[in-house]
């Protein structure tokens, strides 16, 4: 996946007054992904053993969402950006 | 159909029907064509033309009002307009142009009238894409639910809806077994699916 050319152009000033909270990638569950493809996403995109993978698709699948990322926002968006390309419902929110 | 394993080549393959490769053709085309007009048979954008484009400022996307290109273009932040206009004034495009280039694969590896699919990883993730995207726009229209065999069930015989959850679950079927085979490429077992 390409990264946007005007990514670095975000304003994120009003982010930095709160440095401490980390940002998360959530995906929602919906009822067209194949878990066994949502499995393989985690698995390929964030690089988590398959048990890690499981766990966190069957999360999504029974309690409707799950955080499967933390981070910078740049990083949580960038995740977002590349399960968007692979059809997963991924959201960033910072943590509360 | 022959759905896909490992191929002695290093990658995986699948054999498909002339029948079924028009079927994926035209499933995958009007895809293609709602992520965005221009085809890679129309002429290159030149490296000026894409930097004026960078620089232009035009009218910002917005969450999309169909419901199928909302799905595929989904909002970045929820209950966050601002937030979420923001990041899709920046990522929407090259997400366009992803999904069009994962469609692209597929359209450039079918054999026009069947036959042998031979994929390498890369272009086998790029098919689980591109049939991800159309079984989403399907979802959508047809208003999928997790219980989709009762919902086949349900209808009547008769209903034009029938052909259409019939090709859903064929593209579910095309799509597990590339799971399956790239799962297997990697040298792991195949994830497990409950459902």
């Amino acid at each position: 996946m390409s990264v946007a050319p005007a990514e670095v152009d975000l304003p994120r000033i009003e982010d930095e007054s709160v440095p401490d909270k980390p940002w998360v990638t959530i995906v929602w569950n919906d009822p067209v992904n194949l878990m066994s493809y949502v499995t393989y996403v985690f698995e390929h995109v964030f690089g988590y053993p398959r048990p890690k993978a499981e766990k966190l698709m069957l999360d999504v699948h029974h309690k409707g969402k799950a955080v499967v990322a933390s981070g910078t926002r740049e990083a949580m968006e960038r995740n977002v950006e590349v399960l968007h390309g692979y059809g997963l419902w991924a959201t960033v929110r910072q943590d509360t | 159909m022959e759905l896909f394993r490992p191929g002695r080549h290093g990658g995986v393959s699948a054999w498909v029907s002339a029948g079924e490769a028009a079927l994926l053709r035209s499933l995958v085309t009007p895809v293609m064509d709602m992520m965005g007009g221009d085809r890679k048979d129309q002429p290159q954008r030149s490296v000026v033309d894409e930097l004026e484009a960078l620089f232009k400022e035009g009218p910002a996307p917005q969450t999309p009002t169909d419901p199928v290109l909302a799905r595929l273009l989904p909002d970045a932040y929820q209950d966050d307009p601002d937030k979420a206009d923001e990041f899709r004034k920046y990522t929407e495009e090259s997400l366009r142009e992803a999904k069009k280039y994962f469609a692209q694969t597929l359209l450039d590896t079918l054999p026009e009238n069947g036959g042998r699919v031979k994929l390498t990883g890369d272009q086998a993730r790029d098919w689980m894409r591109a049939i991800n995207d159309v079984r989403l726009a399907f979802g959508v229209r047809l208003e999928v639910t997790e219980e989709f065999e009762e919902q086949l069930s349900a209808l009547d015989p008769e209903d034009p809806k029938v052909a259409a959850f019939e090709v859903y679950g064929w593209l579910g079927a095309v799509q597990e077994s590339l799971v399956r085979a790239l799962a297997r490429l990697t040298g792991e077992a195949a994830p497990g699916w409950p459902g």
